[in-house]
């Protein structure tokens, strides 16, 4: 059982509650419009309050040094326990206001770009990258698809897969579609206890597969998009535990339960061997999938 | 042959579309330009390519036709044909995913992609070909694998791989696993970049979605058919989310040229001659591959370090741009 458990002495309980999950045939559909609630939950910490709370001394860069700046995208440096950490993350606002200068989280090109900006820092500086995934998708409109949205995602996935530096990526929200993945080509990927990973939102898909854009919940049922269900499937290596009732509730517990995971992860991958770590990474993403042979 | 035929192959003649109604157009007949209404017979169409003898309107194609079309009757070799979808969430929408696979099935393709190892004009290559007719094109677990294994097969035989789309993109059907094909498909173009093998990319009417967001955007060389629609986000999708109008060609094939994102806009009955082309040209040359840096360094690296500080002062002084007459002669004299 690789569910994480946090030397604060709550993964016993909280690896038996996720054990049961993970465990049962089906998750009932309750569960998951839950989860999926918990995960979109207005006071959900977001990457700058994780930020805030694992390396006060960050440095925020802005700009794709070509076209402008996406603040859907944060990307930036700081310490982290005592070595040099980079994070990149979708990041989604709190108030009206702030969710359009975020645009709901949902990147365009530029700032997939200003994140590959800073993976090829971490590449040249030898540099860990942790990213934080929480978006409803790639921003669908006319500029990001003439800035080239598709070629960016590609783009931003390939970068990740070939550096040389150990790389976690941690679901903390929402993960929808190629706009999530860009940022998800990792060395480990893990969710958090109420986070989503889908190939769509419950809601982009009811609108093309039920043609009704109110049978979200039918189509949350069907993709079962949970931490729980994301880890049976390979999806996930990991579920970290969120406090008692959602991240929501403590956002400094959610860090703290964080830290413990990163900290570790990040010890464990910097021991593997580059060329190894690498190579494990490709294998990773190579054997995803479910066929029959005929 | 029926009056109808003939009277649209005297049109064909006079090289007009006269009289051209809602009429000729027979409904749900694939022989039938859906631009300028023109209908041809089953061998005509095969013989130009499935494009519009008229209006050059390109018909959709299934995978086996652009296999043949490429090879040019020579034929192909298929690579993981034995793959055929899983229902890894046992997922029903409006129907179950197994009942929309049977039914595409039943159509004649096995899956929305088909991989074969074959020679475009004497050239020997590996191609992987989409099917829209196939659940939409969608990128499912078995067209990540076969694309993955026409990748890995290109690198066994040393050959270039090309992939012509046409999709919706991840199929939604198979959830998460679906979008992760995506990050497979980037797995398999770095193992062929890895063995040097270039990647030539045609983007066929529509590419959209996760396959435009992975290895469809990838191509070291990108051709699109005219009048492909390419796009993440399809024209509908951003109509209904920013509610701003947007121009009839958005998205086309030619927009996207003008854009920076095509390389070159090529009529398909082109297709096999530049493909050729493009990969006679990278070709290297037998037994003159270029050594690797390590090795060149092991070879000679002592006479090349020299060298290279003898050159480096002059060049320093280029660069910092001093005019001192001795290099501003070099520069010019050079």
């Amino acid at each position: 059982m690789s569910v994480s458990t946090h030397p604060s002495g709550r993964g016993g309980r909280f690896v038996r509650r996720i054990a049961g999950k993970i465990a049962g045939a089906e998750v009932v559909s309750g569960d998951v419009w839950d989860a999926i609630q918990l995960a979109r939950h207005q006071d959900r910490p977001y990457p700058l309050d994780y930020i805030a709370r694992l390396m006060p001394d960050f440095e925020e860069i802005h700009g794709d040094r070509a076209a402008g700046d996406d603040p859907a995208i944060v990307a930036g440096i700081g310490r982290y326990h005592g070595a040099p950490l980079a994070v990149i993350g979708q990041q989604k606002g709190r108030d009206a206001q702030d969710r359009a200068y975020r645009n709901f989280g949902m990147p365009s090109p530029e700032g997939y770009r200003k994140g590959m900006r800073l993976m090829e820092l971490c590449d040249r500086l030898h540099i860990p990258l942790v990213t934080l995934i929480d978006t409803p998708g790639a921003f669908p409109g006319a500029e990001a698809e003439e800035h080239g949205q598709g070629g960016a995602i590609a783009r931003s996935m390939m970068m990740m897969l070939r550096l040389s530096v150990p790389t976690v990526a941690v679901v903390i929200g929402e993960g929808s579609s190629g706009g999530a993945l860009a940022l998800g080509v990792a060395d480990r990927v893990v969710m958090l206890e109420n986070a989503t990973y889908s190939v769509i939102s419950p809601e982009g898909a009811s609108a093309i597969l039920w043609r009704d854009a109110a049978k979200a919940k039918l189509a949350a049922a069907a993709f079962k998009p949970i931490a729980a269900n994301c880890y049976r499937w390979g999806i996930a290596d990991a579920v970290v535990p969120e406090p008692e009732g959602g991240a929501h509730t403590s956002h400094d517990e959610a860090a703290r339960f964080l830290d413990g995971y990163l900290s570790r992860t990040i010890r464990e991958l910097q021991a593997i061997p580059r060329a190894e770590r690498n190579r494990q990474r490709h294998e990773r993403f190579r054997r995803l999938g479910a066929q029959r042979e005929v | 042959m029926s009056r109808h035929q003939i009277s649209v192959s005297i049109d064909r003649l006079r090289g007009k579309r006269a009289d051209a109604g809602p009429t000729r157009r027979m409904p749900g007949d694939d022989r039938s330009c859906p631009k300028c209404e023109s209908h041809f017979r089953a061998d005509e169409m095969e013989r130009n390519c499935f494009v519009c003898a008229v209006c050059g309107y390109h018909f959709p194609m299934t995978a086996r036709q652009r296999l043949d079309h490429l090879s040019g009757g020579t034929g192909w070799e298929e690579i993981g044909g034995e793959l055929r979808a899983a229902d890894p969430l046992r997922f029903v929408d409006l129907q179950p995913y197994t009942d929309r696979v049977h039914a595409a099935e039943a159509k004649g393709a096995t899956e929305a992609i088909i991989a074969a190892s074959l020679e475009i004009e004497g050239q020997p290559c590996v191609v992987a070909a989409m099917d829209f007719a196939f659940l939409g094109g969608s990128m499912g677990s078995v067209v990540g694998e076969r694309f993955a294994r026409a990748a890995e097969v290109a690198v066994a035989k040393n050959v270039p791989m090309i992939s012509i789309t046409s999709s919706g993109g991840a199929r939604m059907q198979e959830g998460v696993l679906a979008l992760m094909q995506m990050a497979k498909s980037i797995v398999a173009l770095d193992e062929l970049a890895q063995a040097r093998l270039p990647f030539l990319m045609v983007l066929a009417h529509p590419t959209t979605g996760g396959v435009w967001a992975s290895f469809a955007s990838l191509g070291d060389v990108t051709y699109a058919e005219p009048g492909a629609l390419i796009a993440f986000s399809g024209p509908r999708v951003i109509e209904q989310t920013t509610r701003e109008k947007l121009p009839s060609d958005f998205g086309l094939a030619e927009r996207q040229y003008d854009h920076g994102h095509v390389d070159s806009v090529v009529d398909r009955r082109d297709l096999p001659r530049r493909l050729a082309h493009v990969m006679m040209i990278l070709e290297q040359p037998p037994g003159d591959e270029e050594p690797s840096l390590a090795s060149q360094l092991a070879q000679n690296g002592t006479e090349r370090a020299a060298r290279m500080a003898q050159a480096l002062p002059s060049l320093t002084r280029r660069f910092r741009g001093q005019t001192d007459s001795a290099s501003s002669e070099r520069v010019s004299g050079s």
